[in-house]
């Protein structure tokens, strides 16, 4: 049976497909075998960010349709080769993704694969729905911003009552705040919900802090995830929070501000 | 932020305002998460039978239900207009 964990938000921009392919590749990285399926139909991009958007020919939705085998769709990660990605159609309706095309999806890849994670697309319509519907996990992950957390509470709530668990009366999908773009020295002038608030806030277990950091940018813009780029302060972060979520004990890093000594800040403006 | 703030370390950001804003927003949008999915359109359609004999704007009409361990309790209150 395979974990399947839904990377999820409400919000959109806060960094799901960053996340859902560092966490791919680092519960691959350790050796399970993993696959990743974006569900934002229409508007494919976890595979530009995996860098394999060039070996694309078959899609989730061909597989749901009965055009393709699941082994036709499935791409090989050329980094991590424990890791699968399932790439969404760009070109078919949302609607095209149907619960029972879902299921069957799911239910042969639990067959083979230790780690199903589930990429969701923005807001709460049908996309989003069927990314967590089958969800044993989610990974909310949120920014220290108003509108986000305000959408991570009301995620909150869709998971608690629409998810196959809530349905099936099973015990309750298991949730997982991931801070991202967060910024200890903005926290520290009281410009930014420190992650204490945002925690008192949705009142869910912390899987962990990702610093705001360019590095995000600069791993997408060549398509590799941000858990690889291990001399990072966001890829240590990422570390981190997938052995957490593998059940490793890891102290929780990147929550406060470097103190910077009075002639660094005078000569860096503080 | 003055210089004296500074050397106190006061805090004169937004975030204060940030949390707080959220708190209210989040705990009242967690009290209407509970109710169940018809209770808008009953409250439309008690409106709108109210309506045919009494004049009132929709805030009148208040639906709610209040569960407890062994049974739920619909409360409904219309405010009926001065004559």
């Amino acid at each position: 049976m395979a974990r399947i964990i839904v990377v999820t938000s409400g919000k959109g921009g806060v960094g799901k497909t960053t996340t859902s392919a560092s966490i791919s590749t680092g519960i691959a990285k350790r050796g399970h075998k993993t696959v990743v399926i974006d569900f934002d139909v229409g508007l494919r991009n976890l595979d530009l960010i995996m860098n394999c958007e060039r070996r694309v020919v078959y899609d989730f939705v061909n597989v749901i349709q009965g055009e393709a085998t699941l082994n036709q769709a499935l791409i090989r990660d050329k980094r991590v080769d424990t890791l699968y990605i399932l790439p969404t159609s760009q070109t078919r309706e949302k609607e095209a993704l149907t619960k029972e095309g879902v299921e069957k999806v799911i239910n042969e890849l639990s067959e083979t694969f230790d780690y199903i994670i589930c990429d969701s697309p923005a807001g709460i319509e049908h996309g989003a729905m069927m990314a967590l519907y089958y969800a044993d996990e989610a990974v909310v992950v949120t920014n220290p911003e108003v509108s986000s957390v305000r959408d991570s509470d009301r995620i909150l709530g869709i998971l608690q009552s629409k998810s196959r668990r809530a349905e099936t009366g099973q015990e309750p999908v298991k949730e997982h705040l991931l801070l991202t773009r967060y910024n200890p020295e903005r926290v520290d002038r009281g410009e930014m919900l420190s992650v204490a608030d945002v925690e008192e806030i949705l009142a869910i277990p912390l899987l962990g802090v990702i610093p705001e950091s360019q590095i995000v940018l600069n791993s997408s813009n060549q398509g590799l995830p941000v858990i690889l780029e291990m001399e990072s302060d966001a890829g240590q972060a990422y570390d981190d929070a997938v052995a957490r979520l593998l059940g490793e004990e890891r102290e929780q890093r990147f929550m406060t501000s470097q103190k910077k000594g009075f002639f660094s800040r005078m000569f860096k403006g503080g | 932020m003055s210089i004296l703030d500074y050397f106190r370390g006061k805090k004169s950001g937004t975030a204060n305002v940030a949390k707080e804003r959220l708190q209210i927003i989040v705990a009242h949008e967690r009290g209407q998460r509970d109710q169940p999915d018809y209770l808008p359109q009953l409250q439309q359609e008690l409106l709108a039978v109210i309506r045919k004999y009494v004049q009132i704007s929709d805030d009148m009409v208040q639906v709610e239900v209040d569960r407890n361990d062994s049974c739920s309790v619909l409360e409904l209150n219309v405010t009926l207009p001065e004559r």
